[in-house]
Protein backbone atom coordinates (compact mmCIF):
# COMPACT_ATOMS: atom_id res chain seq x y z
CA UNK A 1 0.00 0.00 0.00
CA UNK A 2 2.77 2.01 1.31
CA UNK A 3 5.22 1.31 -1.62
CA UNK A 4 2.82 2.53 -4.84
CA UNK A 5 2.08 6.14 -2.93
CA UNK A 6 5.77 6.77 -2.39
CA UNK A 7 6.28 5.91 -6.32
CA UNK A 8 3.60 8.02 -7.48
CA UNK A 9 5.16 10.68 -4.73
CA UNK A 10 8.47 10.60 -6.38
CA UNK A 11 6.92 10.38 -9.98
CA UNK A 12 4.79 13.92 -9.12
CA UNK A 13 7.86 15.40 -7.60
CA UNK A 14 10.05 14.96 -10.76
CA UNK A 15 7.04 15.81 -13.21
CA UNK A 16 6.61 18.99 -11.80
CA UNK A 17 9.98 19.90 -11.11
CA UNK A 18 10.28 20.28 -14.84
CA UNK A 19 7.30 21.50 -15.82
CA UNK A 20 8.30 24.81 -14.09
CA UNK A 21 8.94 26.45 -17.33
CA UNK A 22 5.43 25.20 -18.13
CA UNK A 23 4.11 27.49 -15.03
CA UNK A 24 4.88 30.57 -16.17
CA UNK A 25 1.76 31.49 -18.52
CA UNK A 26 2.60 35.04 -19.66
CA UNK A 27 4.45 34.15 -23.05
CA UNK A 28 7.25 37.23 -24.75
CA UNK A 29 4.10 38.30 -27.33
CA UNK A 30 1.27 39.26 -24.28
CA UNK A 31 3.55 41.22 -22.19
CA UNK A 32 1.99 44.46 -23.66
CA UNK A 33 0.68 45.25 -20.23
CA UNK A 34 3.72 44.60 -18.31
CA UNK A 35 5.37 46.73 -20.66
CA UNK A 36 3.54 49.49 -19.42
CA UNK A 37 5.56 52.36 -17.44
CA UNK A 38 2.79 52.31 -14.45
CA UNK A 39 3.97 48.38 -14.00
CA UNK A 40 7.71 50.40 -13.63
CA UNK A 41 9.52 50.08 -10.00
CA UNK A 42 10.66 53.69 -10.36
CA UNK A 43 7.48 55.92 -11.25
CA UNK A 44 9.13 59.02 -9.65
CA UNK A 45 12.73 59.34 -10.03
CA UNK A 46 13.33 61.79 -7.17
CA UNK A 47 11.89 58.78 -4.55
CA UNK A 48 13.66 55.96 -6.37
CA UNK A 49 17.30 58.15 -5.88
CA UNK A 50 16.69 59.17 -2.56
CA UNK A 51 15.21 55.71 -1.60
CA UNK A 52 18.47 53.93 -3.00
CA UNK A 53 20.29 56.60 -1.15
CA UNK A 54 18.81 55.66 2.12
CA UNK A 55 19.50 52.41 1.18
CA UNK A 56 23.03 53.15 0.36
CA UNK A 57 23.76 54.61 3.58
CA UNK A 58 22.89 52.13 5.97
CA UNK A 59 23.85 48.76 3.97
CA UNK A 60 27.31 50.42 2.60
CA UNK A 61 26.66 49.31 -0.81
CA UNK A 62 25.14 50.12 -3.65
CA UNK A 63 24.00 48.53 -6.94
CA UNK A 64 22.51 45.08 -7.05
CA UNK A 65 18.64 46.54 -7.12
CA UNK A 66 17.64 45.75 -10.90
CA UNK A 67 17.12 42.42 -12.30
CA UNK A 68 16.89 41.80 -16.29
CA UNK A 69 13.75 40.93 -17.95
CA UNK A 70 11.40 43.90 -16.51
CA UNK A 71 8.44 43.24 -18.97
CA UNK A 72 9.62 43.91 -22.17
CA UNK A 73 10.42 40.15 -22.90
CA UNK A 74 12.76 41.58 -25.62
CA UNK A 75 15.73 39.07 -24.58
CA UNK B 1 -5.67 4.25 -4.90
CA UNK B 2 -4.49 3.33 -8.32
CA UNK B 3 -7.14 5.66 -9.31
CA UNK B 4 -5.59 8.64 -7.52
CA UNK B 5 -1.84 8.09 -8.73
CA UNK B 6 -2.93 7.97 -12.42
CA UNK B 7 -5.04 11.16 -11.68
CA UNK B 8 -2.06 12.74 -9.91
CA UNK B 9 0.49 11.29 -12.63
CA UNK B 10 -1.58 12.63 -15.59
CA UNK B 11 -2.13 15.95 -13.90
CA UNK B 12 1.25 16.40 -13.87
CA UNK B 13 2.36 14.76 -16.75
CA UNK B 14 -0.34 16.96 -18.54
CA UNK B 15 1.82 20.41 -18.58
CA UNK B 16 4.93 18.37 -20.13
CA UNK B 17 2.84 16.93 -22.98
CA UNK B 18 1.09 20.08 -24.24
CA UNK B 19 3.90 21.73 -23.87
CA UNK B 20 3.99 23.78 -27.26
CA UNK B 21 7.68 24.43 -28.47
CA UNK B 22 6.63 26.90 -31.31
CA UNK B 23 8.21 26.64 -35.16
CA UNK B 24 11.09 25.88 -35.57
CA UNK B 25 14.21 26.05 -37.93
CA UNK B 26 13.42 23.05 -40.20
CA UNK B 27 9.98 22.85 -39.56
CA UNK B 28 7.06 23.78 -43.10
CA UNK B 29 5.82 27.35 -42.85
CA UNK B 30 2.39 27.64 -41.95
CA UNK B 31 -0.27 29.58 -44.21
CA UNK B 32 0.01 32.57 -42.74
CA UNK B 33 -3.56 33.84 -44.17
CA UNK B 34 -5.27 30.67 -42.11
CA UNK B 35 -3.54 32.26 -39.15
CA UNK B 36 -4.00 36.06 -39.64
CA UNK B 37 -7.77 35.75 -40.99
CA UNK B 38 -8.60 39.43 -42.70
CA UNK B 39 -5.20 40.22 -43.37
CA UNK B 40 -4.11 40.78 -46.59
CA UNK B 41 -1.12 38.64 -47.31
CA UNK B 42 1.10 39.11 -50.12
CA UNK B 43 1.62 35.80 -52.13
CA UNK B 44 4.90 34.23 -50.88
CA UNK B 45 5.35 31.11 -53.38
CA UNK B 46 8.60 30.77 -54.45
CA UNK B 47 10.04 33.59 -52.26
CA UNK B 48 12.39 34.14 -49.41
CA UNK B 49 9.95 35.43 -46.64
CA UNK B 50 11.03 36.83 -43.59
CA UNK B 51 8.15 37.07 -40.90
CA UNK B 52 8.73 39.37 -38.10
CA UNK B 53 6.79 39.46 -34.62
CA UNK B 54 7.05 42.89 -33.39
CA UNK B 55 4.82 44.78 -30.68
CA UNK B 56 4.57 49.03 -30.07
CA UNK B 57 6.00 48.46 -26.86
CA UNK B 58 9.04 46.88 -27.71
CA UNK B 59 12.13 48.78 -27.40
CA UNK B 60 14.06 46.66 -30.13
CA UNK B 61 11.35 45.98 -32.49
CA UNK B 62 11.38 49.68 -32.75
CA UNK B 63 15.15 49.59 -33.69
CA UNK B 64 14.76 46.90 -36.12
CA UNK B 65 12.07 48.76 -38.83
CA UNK B 66 14.68 50.59 -40.49
CA UNK B 67 17.02 47.87 -41.40
CA UNK B 68 14.13 45.74 -42.04
CA UNK B 69 12.53 48.63 -44.32
CA UNK B 70 16.22 48.76 -45.90
CA UNK B 71 16.43 44.97 -46.26
CA UNK B 72 12.73 45.42 -48.32
CA UNK B 73 14.41 47.97 -50.44
CA UNK B 74 17.77 45.65 -51.11
CA UNK B 75 16.01 42.75 -51.44
CA UNK B 76 12.70 42.82 -51.80
CA UNK B 77 13.02 43.15 -56.29
CA UNK B 78 15.01 39.74 -56.14
CA UNK B 79 12.43 37.92 -54.38
CA UNK B 80 12.50 38.85 -50.42
CA UNK B 81 8.81 39.08 -49.30
CA UNK B 82 9.32 40.61 -45.27
CA UNK B 83 5.87 40.14 -43.52
CA UNK B 84 5.33 42.15 -39.90
CA UNK B 85 2.71 40.36 -37.34
CA UNK B 86 2.17 42.75 -34.54
CA UNK B 87 1.14 41.39 -31.80
CA UNK B 88 -0.61 44.39 -29.69
CA UNK B 89 -3.79 44.21 -28.03
CA UNK B 90 -4.59 47.46 -29.03
CA UNK B 91 -5.42 48.00 -32.99
CA UNK B 92 -4.61 51.93 -32.44
CA UNK B 93 -1.22 51.18 -31.09
CA UNK B 94 -0.25 48.78 -33.83
CA UNK B 95 -1.55 51.48 -36.33
CA UNK B 96 0.01 54.38 -34.87
CA UNK B 97 3.10 52.23 -34.39
CA UNK B 98 3.25 51.04 -37.85
CA UNK B 99 2.38 53.96 -39.42
CA UNK B 100 5.07 56.35 -37.42
CA UNK B 101 7.93 53.66 -38.57
CA UNK B 102 6.88 53.90 -42.30
CA UNK B 103 6.76 50.36 -42.70
CA UNK B 104 7.13 49.52 -46.68
CA UNK B 105 6.70 46.23 -46.22
CA UNK B 106 3.46 44.16 -45.70
CA UNK B 107 2.04 44.44 -42.00
CA UNK B 108 -0.83 42.65 -39.90
CA UNK B 109 -2.23 43.00 -36.93
CA UNK B 110 -2.59 39.47 -34.84
CA UNK B 111 -5.59 40.42 -32.69
CA UNK B 112 -6.33 36.88 -31.45
CA UNK B 113 -2.68 36.12 -31.23
CA UNK B 114 -3.62 32.72 -33.88
CA UNK B 115 -0.52 33.48 -35.45
CA UNK B 116 1.71 33.94 -31.87
CA UNK B 117 0.21 30.78 -30.48
CA UNK B 118 1.42 28.55 -33.56
CA UNK B 119 4.84 30.53 -33.91
CA UNK B 120 4.97 30.89 -29.93
CA UNK B 121 8.07 33.47 -30.73
CA UNK B 122 10.60 32.85 -27.41
CA UNK B 123 10.86 36.79 -27.09
CA UNK B 124 10.02 40.45 -28.81
CA UNK B 125 11.35 40.86 -31.79
CA UNK B 126 11.37 37.43 -33.06
CA UNK B 127 11.35 36.51 -37.08
CA UNK B 128 11.60 33.69 -39.32
CA UNK B 129 13.54 33.35 -42.21
CA UNK B 130 11.87 31.06 -44.61
CA UNK B 131 13.25 29.29 -48.34
CA UNK B 132 12.04 29.60 -51.44
CA UNK B 133 10.31 25.60 -50.59
CA UNK B 134 8.63 27.28 -47.64
CA UNK B 135 11.05 25.68 -44.77
CA UNK B 136 11.78 27.63 -41.65
CA UNK B 137 15.93 27.67 -41.97
CA UNK B 138 16.45 30.51 -39.53
CA UNK B 139 15.04 31.68 -36.33
CA UNK B 140 16.33 34.71 -34.54
CA UNK B 141 15.37 36.42 -30.99
CA UNK B 142 15.72 39.83 -30.42
CA UNK B 143 17.41 42.49 -32.40
CA UNK B 144 21.06 43.44 -32.03
CA UNK B 145 21.77 45.82 -34.12
CA UNK B 146 24.66 45.61 -36.62
CA UNK B 147 25.13 42.25 -35.60
CA UNK B 148 21.33 40.90 -36.48
CA UNK B 149 21.78 42.73 -39.70
CA UNK B 150 24.95 41.22 -40.78
CA UNK B 151 23.69 37.82 -40.13
CA UNK B 152 20.13 38.62 -41.75
CA UNK B 153 21.93 39.89 -44.99
CA UNK B 154 24.39 36.40 -44.96
CA UNK B 155 21.35 34.10 -44.52
CA UNK B 156 18.86 36.08 -46.77
CA UNK B 157 21.59 36.13 -49.81
CA UNK B 158 22.28 32.69 -49.16
CA UNK B 159 18.19 31.93 -49.74
CA UNK B 160 18.04 33.49 -52.46
CA UNK B 161 20.92 32.22 -54.66
CA UNK B 162 19.55 28.93 -53.60
CA UNK B 163 16.67 28.81 -55.82
CA UNK B 164 18.64 29.94 -58.94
Amino acid sequence: MKTPFVLTLAAALVCLSSCADQLVRVKPYERGNLAKPVMSDSLDPLLKTMTEHAYFSREASSGGGGVGGGGCGCN
Amino acid sequence: MKTIATAILLACLSPVLSAADGAKAGQAMPKLSQLLPGASIPSTSGKVVLVDFWASWCGPCKQSFPALNQLQSKYGSKGLVIIGIGVDDEAAKYKAFADNMKVSFPVAHDSGHQAAAFFNPPSMPSSYLVDRKGTIRYVHTGFRGDKTVAEYTTEIEALLAEGK
